[in-house]
């Protein structure tokens, strides 16, 4: 490991730059569990939710919608061409997961008690209660779901197997959860009429949430193909390039047929609550952006991108799709939440808790890295080729 | 697997009798009014003088922290404040068209809170005597009770690495159990808060405003903003200028959140035979997909071998004729030249 050619590759800017945030955000680790939740971010008591729920929770799940939306296209919908993608996707629906819980663990008072709600005092009549329940049974869904990489890797046969009869079945509980969460995630903010600006505010929000995390995982697939594509080109074997190839036109496809239908409830709830007046508000414009320029636009681009088969319009559209989710995730729980207080008492997150947020991500890509570089992910193993799945 | 149909009944009806107990509290569209003698404080917000005598109070019985300034300074009601950690009741000072005003802010101890209905772990609970009381060992500490009380009232533990709480008003549940008057009620100087059963406040109250409707508005907030809440107010000037808003609604909290929680178990219901029926679906059109590849590749080739067939037979045949037709004319070619030699030999 000594020779000079190992340590030249280990020293990528990539690789400095990683270490430095893993460095900062260990010690940011460190200081917020040492000196309280109020000791690095700009939390109060107007603001209890900052960007470690609003991002990375808010973000992070609708983010890691890839999972179930390539799977369930896969496996239940027929397009079984598409099969090389279901690992990668369901690799990074895993990783997403994951840290979504790890965040947690930083935004809680009390992070050891995340059982209570199962196992001490289950309170069911909370939006909350149904969101914990459906993460903590779709994350086991998704290690069960990659465990068959893991086991190829390991060389256990049998039990890889076994576990991959489950498959469908699977699959189907995914779905189930992720419509569950996904959409319980909007609904958390049904119970705050007052406090939500009534043009994010609806009765139709967990619908949206639902809908925005199919196009949310449809962009990521795409967004994720491309870097992959570009930095993990020596790991792919044929049938993954193969299979690979047409993804971005279909899923771009489907992108923006999603995003229309999005564009379009979200219109129908404009007139349900005649909320037209507003949008001649400065909030208004904000909407307008929001709507026009991230969701509106990609669908456009991506209609386009797809029938002339133009990858760069693809590129470009899944960026501004997964910006536009985003956007709308800070919208509702934090930029226009408490949309009444003055200006000069609205949060704005603190330099640390921006940190922890990036360290997060950060993490992501470094796991992805570690397992994509070690595990059948971006091709097949060779003793498994010929498996149905 | 097999299952007896007994076992499958049996599962049945276990389910169905799961899914009538938990329906059973808001089956037949009962509404809930608060329990019976459960008590209130009445703030009549023409009598408060803003004196603060309620903030010590407060900070004394509860054993809060030291305030930056101390009680008798009221400097402090120049600026617009709201509850803390230290302060679980603040009182504020409005310019209003009706003149100077002061109100007094803390828990308003919601008959449906939204903070009990919110928390995943059922932390707060409305207690019978009125108070909505929270308990901090089962909190986990997701602070959705404060993302979800319509008054901005609960607070939280920044700063506590540990054990950190949420920090709300108790109504001084511990001194009404032990037959005495909240702490802010008993230490006010001018009657402008009085303890009582919630019935009658509300009927004081509105005896309050028929006597003298110059002076008040005709509105007794809290008896029915949010579905209702164990404080009620009295106001000469419209609330919304002293800090209270009025476009609250008069529906409780659970009521916001009862649909989409409903729309939760026809998910799991209908979601899975859905999805298997497509996942069927799929697999047989691929079946008929794989059946009809099959199938053609059994014609195609069924044609060619017919087609080579009648080829064969054709070249077979036309071989045939012409090894005919070579042996007629070899024949005849034989006979003629028999015949031409026996000509010439009877000429010779």
């Amino acid at each position: 490991m000594s020779d000079s050619t190992t340590q030249n590759r280990l020293l990528t800017p990539f690789n400095v730059v990683a270490g430095a945030i893993v460095i900062i955000g260990l010690i940011l680790t460190f200081i917020r569990f040492t000196k309280g939740i109020g000791s690095v971010t700009n939390l109060n008591n107007n603001y209890p939710w900052g960007i470690w729920i609003g991002f990375d929770l808010m973000c992070g799940v609708a983010l890691a919608a890839g999972g179930y939306v390539t799977s369930s296209a896969v496996y239940l919908f027929g397009m079984r061409k598409f099969h090389a993608a279901v690992r990668p996707a369901i690799l990074t629906g895993f990783l997403g997961y994951l840290f979504v819980i790890i965040a947690l663990f930083y935004d809680l008072g009390r992070p050891y008690r995340l059982p209570y709600p199962f196992a001490v005092s289950p309170g069911p009549t909370s939006m909350l209660f149904e969101v914990g329940l459906c993460v903590a049974l779709y994350f086991h869904v998704l290690l069960l779901e990659f465990f068959p990489a893991v086991l190829e890797w390991l060389g256990l046969a049998k039990f890889r197997n076994m576990i991959h009869k489950l498959t469908i079945g699977l699959t189907i509980f995914g779905v189930v959860l992720s419509t569950l969460h996904q959409s319980s995630l909007g609904a958390l903010f049904l119970i705050a009429p007052s406090k939500l600006h009534p043009l994010w505010y609806s009765q139709y929000i967990a619908v949206y949430f639902f809908v925005s995390s199919i196009a949310a995982g449809l962009s990521m697939v795409i967004f994720e193909g491309f870097l992959s594509h570009r930095y993990m080109h020596d790991k792919m074997d044929d049938v993954h390039l193969e299979e690979t190839k047409e993804i971005p036109y279909s899923f771009g496809k489907a992108a923006s047929l999603v995003l229309f239908a999005y564009f379009s409830i979200k219109i129908i709830g404009l007139i349900a609550d005649n909320n037209w007046h507003y949008l001649t508000t400065p909030y208004g414009y904000w909407f307008l952006v929001e709507m026009l320029g991230f969701v509106a636009l990609p669908g456009m681009l991506y209609a386009v991108g797809s029938r002339e088969r133009n990858y760069t319009l693809i590129k470009i559209a899944s960026v501004l799709a997964i910006l536009g989710i985003v956007l709308n995730r800070l919208n509702v729980s934090v930029i226009c939440f408490n949309w009444k207080l003055p200006l000069a008492q609205k949060y704005i997150p603190s330099l640390n808790e921006v940190g922890i947020s990036v360290f997060m991500i950060t993490c992501i890509i470094l796991t992805y890295r570690f397992i994509a570089n070690r595990m059948p992910v971006l091709y097949e193993h060779p003793d498994y080729k010929d498996s149905e799945h | 697997m097999s299952i007896s149909r007994r076992k499958f009944i049996g599962w049945f009806g276990a389910a169905s009798g799961a899914l009538l107990v938990s329906g059973k509290a808001r089956a037949s569209g009962k509404e809930f009014k608060g329990f019976p003698k459960s008590n209130g404080v009445l703030h009549d917000t023409a009598l408060c003088v803003g004196c603060r005598t309620c903030e010590s109070a407060c900070n004394k019985e509860n054993k809060l922290g030291k305030p930056d300034k101390p009680f008798t300074d009221l400097t402090v009601l120049k600026e617009k404040r709201r509850t803390t950690n230290d302060a679980y009741t603040v009182v504020n000072k409005f310019e209003t068209k009706k003149g100077v005003l002061f109100a007094k802010k803390q828990c308003n101890h919601c008959l449906e809170p939204a903070c009990a209905s919110v928390c995943f772990v059922k932390a707060f609970k409305k207690d019978k005597t009125g108070a909505v009381t929270y308990d901090a060992d089962v909190c986990v500490g997701c602070r959705y009770c404060m993302v979800a009380c319509p008054f901005d009232v609960p607070t939280y533990e920044y700063d506590d690495p540990f054990t950190p709480e949420v920090k709300k008003c108790t109504l001084c549940k511990p001194r009404i159990d032990a037959g005495k008057l909240p702490a802010c009620v008993e230490g006010c100087p001018k009657d402008a808060l009085i303890f009582g059963e919630r019935k009658k406040l509300l009927k004081i109250a509105r005896k309050r405003i028929e006597k003298h409707p110059e002076r008040y508005e005709d509105h007794i907030y809290g008896e029915k903003e949010m579905g209702g809440t164990s404080w009620l107010y009295l106001s000469p000037a419209k609330f919304e200028e002293i800090d209270m808003r009025e476009d609250l609604g008069s529906k409780s909290t659970p009521e916001l959140t009862h649909g989409a929680l409903a729309v939760v178990p026809m998910v799991v219901g209908l979601w899975p035979a859905f999805l298997t029926g497509m996942y069927a679906m799929t697999k047989r059109r691929q079946k008929i997909a794989l059946d009809e590849k099959n199938e053609a590749v059994k014609v195609a080739t069924e044609t060619t071998k017919a087609t080579a067939d009648e080829a064969l037979k054709e070249a077979l045949k036309k071989a045939e004729s012409a090894k005919e037709k070579a042996i007629d004319s070899a024949v005849k070619k034989a006979l003629e030249e028999a015949k031409k030699s026996e000509d010439t030999e009877e000429e010779e």
